[in-house]
Order: C-alpha cells, then sequence, then structure tokens
C-alpha cells in the first residue's frame, strides 16, 4: 500500500461527497416539481410523453397502484427487450451479422437487464448486435434506475406525508427522473468518456495487419496470426448511463476492464464517480424531502464507514499479492504497482481495481474493471459481503436508499425495544405491520441466495460442473452468481460457467426475486406510514440524527448480514484464505 | 388496469424511441464531429494500412521486441473476443503457469525476480501497458537482440513512459506496441545510418 494509493481513494470519496449535496438538492427539487433550470426545455418534451402515453399527471397513486404500474412497465418493457434480443437477426444495426440470441439466454438476459442487474452470461462481442445494445440493453439501463429511483422518492414521501392514501404517480417520477436527471448526466458523461477514447461508432469491427505476426499452438494445431479484430460499436452512450444507473452491463466481455470502455485513470475516476453520484445525493434528497437535513447526513455518514471499511480491507488484500507466486516481485515501487496483477489491468494498478470492486459491489453497479474471482480470497470477499450486506452502502440508483430505510425502521425499532418505548422514526410510529414488511424484506434476499446456492452445490453434475476454480473458491463462485443477482449486482466470479440452461433460468428467476419480492413489501411499508398521524418528538423517542444513529444503523447492518451468511462465507473465501496461507492449491 | 396496461405500452415504445434510439445516435453524431480520432478508436496508420489501435494491446513475443503481458483474450489478444483468466489465487493451473512464464523470462534476462505483470493476465486480456519496471526489466535482452545500447533503449522506455495522469490518478506505464514502433523506427534509422556511412565510406574509396 502506498500514500499515492490512499490519496487517490481519499480524492474519490472527497469529488463524491461534495458532489451529494448539490445534486441531492436538485433532485428533491425534481421530485417535488419545483422549477430547475432545465424547466424551459425538458417542461414541453415532458408534457408531449404524457400528451401521446396516456399519464394523467395529477393523478396520485396509492402503493398498490404505484406498484401495480411499476410492474406493468417493467414486464412490458422486459418482453420488448427478449422480443429484441430474439429478433435481432432481421432487424438493423447490426454490421457483424450477428444471429438471434437462444430463447433462455434472451430471457435470463431479459430479467437480468429489467431488474437493473446486468447479469451478463453472454459475450457481447459476438451475441449482441448495436440495436440489442443501445434500444434493448442501454435502454433498460435508463429505465430500471429511473424506475429505482421512483420508488425511492415514493419511500421518502411515505416518510414525509402525514394521514395520506397516495404516494405520487409512478409514470411522473419516472419521467422527471429521466428527463432532468439521467439524460443529461449520462449526455455529459458520454461526451467525457469519448474524450478519454471511449468509442462510439457504428462501424463494423476493424482489421488491423500486425506488425509482428504471431504463431500460435492452441489444441494441437499451429496457427500463423496476422491480424487483429478489433470489436467497436456506440459504446460510450452505453457506458456513461451503465455507470450512473448503477446498472453495470458492459458492452464488451471484459466490461471497464476493456480500453475501448475505460481507456485512462481519469475514465476511470470518473466512472466511479459516476457509480456513487446518485445514490450518495438521494441521501440529501431524503433529508431535504423529509424536513430533516441531519437525518439524511447521518445515513450518509453510516454508508461512508461501511464504504471506508470495505475498501481499506480490499486494498490491503490485493496489495499483498499472492505469497505463491515465487521468483515473481510483487513489492510496490515508484515503477510498478506490485500486487496481486492477475486479472488487472496496469494503468489501474491494485489500488483503482480494489477501489472500483469496491464501488461497484457497495451499489447495485456490478460493472468491473477488473476480474473479482482472481482476487486474493480476501480481496474477493469484500465485493461479496458488501453484495450480502443489501447493497446499502449507498446502492443501487435508488434501490439503496429503500434498502438503507428498511434498516433505518429495524433500527428505531430496536431502539425502541431498548428502552421500552414505542419506536419513532421521524415522527411516525413504528408499528407491527411496519417491521413485519421490513423483516419479509431482509429475509427474501439471503432465502433467494442460500437456498439457490444449496440446489447449485448439492444437485449431481448440473450447478457443479460449471466451476472452473476448484476448492472452497468453487463455492464462492456459486454463492457470488446468486448473491450477485439476487442483490441485482451484475458482477461475476467469472469463472462460472453460467449461460447453461440450469444457471440462466435459476439466475433469472433470482434476479426477478430479488427485485420485485422485495419491492412490494417496501412500498407496503411506504403505503402505511403516509397513512399515519406525526406524533411530536418527546423524551423517549430516539434520534436519528446523531452519531450515536449512525453507529447503530451500521451495527444493525453488520449484525444481519453476518449472522445471516457468516457459515457460508466461512466455507468459501475464509477457508480459501487459510489454505492458502498454508501454501495448498487445487 | 387496462388503462395502466395501455399507458406501459405507450410509454415503453415512446422512450425506447427517445432513449434508444435518439440518445445513442445524437451522441455518436457529436462524438464523430468533435472528437473522430477517439471515438473510433485511435486507430495507427502505417502507409495507409491499420495496423492496430493505440488502446488495444498486441502480441509480442518475438525476439527484438519488449513483451507485452500474458493474455486469456482468445489465442491471446483477441480483440473480438476480450478475457481474463479468471483462474483464482489457489488454483495450481494459475501458480504452475506463473511459475513457468516467470523460469522462462529468467532464462533470457537473468535471475532478478520477474516484475509481476509479466507473468499476469490482464482483466481484459488486452492490456496495452507494462508497468516501468517490467519496460526497463527487458532492456538488456532487447538490446543483445537488436544491437542497440542499454542507454538508447532506455531512451526509448522514458520517451513512452506516462506517468499517472495529473500527477496522481492511475499507475505509470508504458505503451507496448509504440514502445515497438519507435524500437523500429530507431531501428530503421540506425541502419539507415550505416549504410549511408558504408556507402559514403565507398564512396570515398572510388574517389582518387
Amino acid at each position: 500500500m502506498t500514500a499515492n494509493g490512499w490519496l487517490q481513494i481519499f480524492i474519490f470519496f472527497a469529488i463524491v461527497t461534495l458532489l451529494a449535496y448539490p445534486l441531492g438538492v436538485y433532485m428533491a427539487n425534481v421530485f417535488s416539481g419545483k422549477r430547475t433550470w432545465a424547466d424551459p426545455i425538458l417542461r414541453p418534451v415532458e408534457r408531449l410523453l404524457y400528451r401521446v402515453t396516456g399519464v394523467s399527471p395529477d393523478v396520485e397513486m396509492r402503493w398498490t397502484e404505484y406498484a401495480v404500474a411499476m410492474l406493468l412497465f417493467s414486464v412490458v418493457s422486459m418482453l420488448v427487450l427478449y422480443l429484441i434480443e430474439r429478433m435481432q437477426q432481421w432487424l438493423p444495426f447490426n454490421p457483424q451479422h450477428l444471429g438471434n440470441v437462444p430463447a433462455i439466454l434472451a430471457f435470463n438476459t431479459a430479467a437480468s437487464f429489467t431488474t437493473n442487474t446486468n447479469w451478463q452470461s453472454y459475450v457481447p462481442e459476438t451475441t449482441m448486435s448495436y440495436l440489442t445494445q443501445m434500444a434493448g440493453l442501454a435502454y433498460h439501463n435508463f429505465t430500471s434506475a429511473a424506475v429505482g429511483m421512483a420508488l425511492a422518492v415514493a419511500f421518502i414521501r411515505g416518510i414525509a406525508r402525514r394521514e395520506c392514501e397516495t404516494l405520487g404517480n409512478f409514470w411522473v417520477d419516472v419521467t422527471r427522473g429521466i428527463l432532468w436527471v439521467l439524460l443529461p448526466g449520462a449526455t455529459l458523461a458520454a461526451l467525457l468518456l469519448v474524450s478519454q477514447g471511449v468509442v462510439q461508432n457504428l462501424h463494423p469491427y476493424t482489421t488491423a495487419t500486425l506488425i509482428a505476426p504471431q504463431t500460435v499452438t492452441a489444441q494441437g494445431a499451429t496457427q500463423r496470426i496476422t491480424t487483429q479484430t478489433i470489436a467497436q460499436g456506440p459504446v460510450a452512450s452505453q457506458e456513461a448511463i451503465k455507470e450512473l444507473g448503477t446498472n453495470g452491463g458492459g458492452f464488451f466481455n471484459t466490461n471497464s476492464a476493456h480500453p475501448f470502455e475505460n481507456p485512462t485513470p481519469f475514465s476511470n475516476l470518473l466512472e466511479m464517480v459516476l457509480i456513487f453520484a446518485i445514490p450518495a445525493g438521494l441521501t440529501v434528497t431524503l433529508g431535504r424531502m423529509t424536513g430533516s437535513p441531519r437525518h439524511g447526513w447521518a445515513v450518509f455518514a453510516a454508508m461512508a464507514i461501511l464504504f471506508a471499511a470495505g475498501v481499506s480491507v480490499a486494498y490491503h488484500a490485493e496489495a499483498h499479492g499472492n505469497p505463491l507466486f515465487r521468483g515473481v516481485d510483487q513489492h510496490a515501487t515508484a515503477l510498478q504497482s506490485g500486487g496481486n496483477m492477475e486479472g488487472k489491468e496496469v494503468r489501474f494498478g491494485v489500488v483503482n481495481s480494489a477501489l472500483f470492486a469496491t464501488v461497484t459491489t457497495d451499489t447495485s453497479c456490478g460493472a468491473v474493471n477488473s476480474m473479482h474471482d482472481s482476487f486474493t480470497p480476501l480481496g474477493g470477499m469484500v465485493p461479496l459481503v458488501n453484495m450480502m450486506l443489501g447493497e446499502v452502502v449507498f446502492g443501487g440508483v435508488g434501490s439503496g436508499l429503500y434498502g438503507m430505510l428498511i434498516f433505518v425502521i429495524l433500527s428505531v425499532f430496536i431502539a425502541g425495544l431498548m428502552v421500552g418505548r414505542t419506536p419513532e422514526y421521524l415522527g411516525k410510529k413504528i408499528e407491527a405491520y411496519d417491521v413485519q414488511m421490513s423483516m419479509l424484506f431482509v429475509l427474501v434476499f439471503p432465502v433467494i441466495i442460500l437456498i439457490f446456492s444449496a440446489i447449485a452445490v448439492l444437485l449431481p453434475g448440473v450447478g457443479t460442473s460449471s466451476i472452473a476454480n476448484p476448492g472452497p473458491h468453487g463455492l464462492t463462485e456459486i454463492l457470488y452468481a446468486f448473491t450477485s443477482t439476487a442483490a441485482n449486482n451484475g458482477s461475476a466470479f467469472a469463472g462460472l460457467n453460467a449461460n447453461t440452461n440450469f444457471y440462466n433460468m435459476t439466475l433469472g428467476f433470482s434476479m426477478l426475486a430479488g427485485r420485485f419480492l422485495m419491492i412490494i413489501p417496501m412500498l407496503a411499508v411506504a403505503g402505511n406510514l403516509a397513512r399515519k398521524k406525526i406524533v411530536p418528538a418527546s423524551a423517549g423517542t430516539f434520534p436519528v440524527t446523531t452519531p450515536l444513529f449512525t453507529m447503530l444503523l451500521v451495527g444493525i447492518i453488520v449484525i444481519v448480514g453476518a449472522l445471516t451468511f457468516f457459515p457460508a462465507l466461512t466455507l468459501g473465501p475464509v477457508l480459501e484464505h487459510l489454505l492458502l496461507q498454508a501454501g495448498k492449491t487445487f | 388496469m387496462r388503462k395502466q396496461l395501455i399507458t406501459a405500452i405507450l410509454y415503453t415504445v415512446a422512450t425506447t424511441l427517445l432513449l434508444g434510439i435518439a440518445y445513442p445516435l445524437a451522441i455518436t453524431a457529436l462524438a464523430q464531429w468533435w472528437m473522430p480520432r477517439q471515438a473510433n478508436g485511435e486507430l495507427i496508420t502505417r502507409g495507409g494500412t491499420i495496423i492496430g489501435s493505440q488502446l488495444i494491446g498486441q502480441s509480442f513475443t518475438g525476439s527484438g521486441y519488449f513483451y507485452g503481458r500474458p493474455s486469456a483474450a482468445g489465442n491471446g489478444y483477441d480483440a473480438a473476443n476480450s478475457s481474463g483468466s479468471n483462474l483464482g489465487p489457489t488454483n495450481a493451473a494459475l501458480i504452475t503457469r506463473v511459475e513457468q512464464s516467470a523460469a522462462q523470462l529468467r532464462n533470457d534476462h537473468g535471475d532478478a525476480d520477474v516484475p509481476v505483470d509479466l507473468v499476469t493476465t490482464s482483466g481484459s486480456g488486452l492490456d496495452p501497458d507494462i508497468s516501468p519496471a517490467a519496460a526497463q526489466y527487458q532492456i538488456p535482452r532487447v538490446a543483445r537482440e537488436t544491437g542497440l545500447s542499454q542507454a538508447q533503449l532506455a531512451q526509448l522506455v522514458q520517451a513512452n513512459t506516462q506517468p499517472r495522469q495529473f500527477g496522481f490518478l492511475g499507475e505509470p506505464r508504458v505503451n507496448v506496441l509504440a514502445l515497438n514502433l519507435s524500437l523500429r523506427q530507431r531501428l530503421a534509422e540506425t541502419r539507415a545510418a550505416s549504410s549511408s556511412r558504408a556507402a559514403g565510406a565507398d564512396s570515398g574509396k572510388a574517389q582518387p
């Protein structure tokens, strides 16, 4: 570990913190329908969209109506994506003449992008046409993020409103998120990314003539390679929204490790800031819309603590390298980053790889700039644990905040139990129904992960045959896949061959369950909170604006996560770490 | 419900046109207009032929070149098939591969420990760079194989080393394709100079 490494981490987080306030205030104005600088351009577009689609923007929805609208939009747009994949061969923007996507893979991918997961069982360069990428995949990067933001705003309204049956209008919230936040942000970011070298074109793949032809022997056959085929595409436009919407689905197979997705250290910093920007800003939006800015910052602080812990462990583990590499110089010097460089790019080194891995799994992004499967056991455990905590460390766009607010409700409930009073949260009494629904939200998640993982491990020949790395690492690969999909993250221990019927189906259901089975209890809590009266704060009220609250919140998140997943982690990364130190290989 | 369903269908169609078609095409138009070199992949041409991209690594394993990193993309640096090795830290296949690569490199480069990036595959399999340590490590071998002096090569490495961006971001790095192109150019210049010297000596002889 080096001073420069810590400096890079510090500067990244300083930028995120400085951005959070203005962005959070802006989003609060956008979702409250207040005037913003962009109104003269965007209001007419918004009105046109409502007229064309038959939305009545002034009609508010109860939580059930809000949920129905959300589900209908998700089902319809998922079906459209499925159809685009199945018909891409006959559609335009397909210069490589790629064939139609097979049915089960198309289902998995449609589920993946609709749920903001962006798990990829396919190799994009050889599977998806430019049209599928733009109108199918990048489109869902916008909408799944906008849906997440709308849901978070609905939850905030549930907390802020009193004796009210409704949570807002789903279509209006989605539209404002897209037009006022995502589209301007993605446009600016896309152009900045192009300036760094992220490609943006519709050309067929380029053929380059090598100056030093190679002779390679593969599978017993000797082959002379004189050219290099370079994949192209409309990458920057997708890359920008992939990060800003915490989606994470790469235009290329190796995602943000690919030089055309992430060519320079600056593009890398920009992508990480984009991932954290909206989730961090939403904590400020929370404070502003509930009239308690300090509560927003208390939640932000809890997230910051968990982020710092994660990145420190990951950086430490990766900087130490692999103890089994003999005759190899893994020390950090002025001339090399050193550390465990398997699966990492030289321009990022260990620090930016560990930082990116932490950022992408704190949120539900899942973009990667290095291969998590090749991390050291403890370095690779950090992304896994981040997801197992429910991706509430800033979290996905919207989903991170509502996930965190469920933990806030549990925290005030537990604090109330400790002092023997009815718990309150910002003036709302937290009662049995709220806690039941919150616990349902918390429990759905490990049930999906652990049951599917157990099936994959136990069914003979079906799950374990996809493992790339034997030993405890293989269990981690399977655990990671179901955690990543249930948490709607999408990053992978990519050695696992997930493009099988078993994994495409189970992971597809895991993604759908991890999104929609958790949203419904969450909206139920929001609807129930909105109906309640405000009780004035008393001496028995547990304040949610103090460092004590922040520490309690961190404690609850860690304890719930640890109690649920510790046994599985012990058999996977922890055991592998101990065996690695003992010099055991598989 | 029925009204919501119709809205959902119309909304999907309208936003697909806006976000799925208009937005990427607008970005493409702007990028091609303002930054065509970057938008098309920073391609390098020599004599009208595209020989690669500044950003995409290529295999260099032959004598007289600086080597890049091992690659897990296809048959090595397959830029239509990017991939990492995805080998885990306790996988015997990884440990054996690293040991073999390191032993091979030590054959040509002496007994010093090998810089780690030279024996590990990158995430993309297309890493265009090696660390400055890895470039300097190879100078004695390249000097032996090309006849250029170590000082000349050190100067080439220096000229092709990119420092941290803005002085603090990322890691210092050496672009292998760029380094090998300038190595070839230096070799061609040296040959031209020595053959013209030889020609000059000949004509000197011919004069009475």
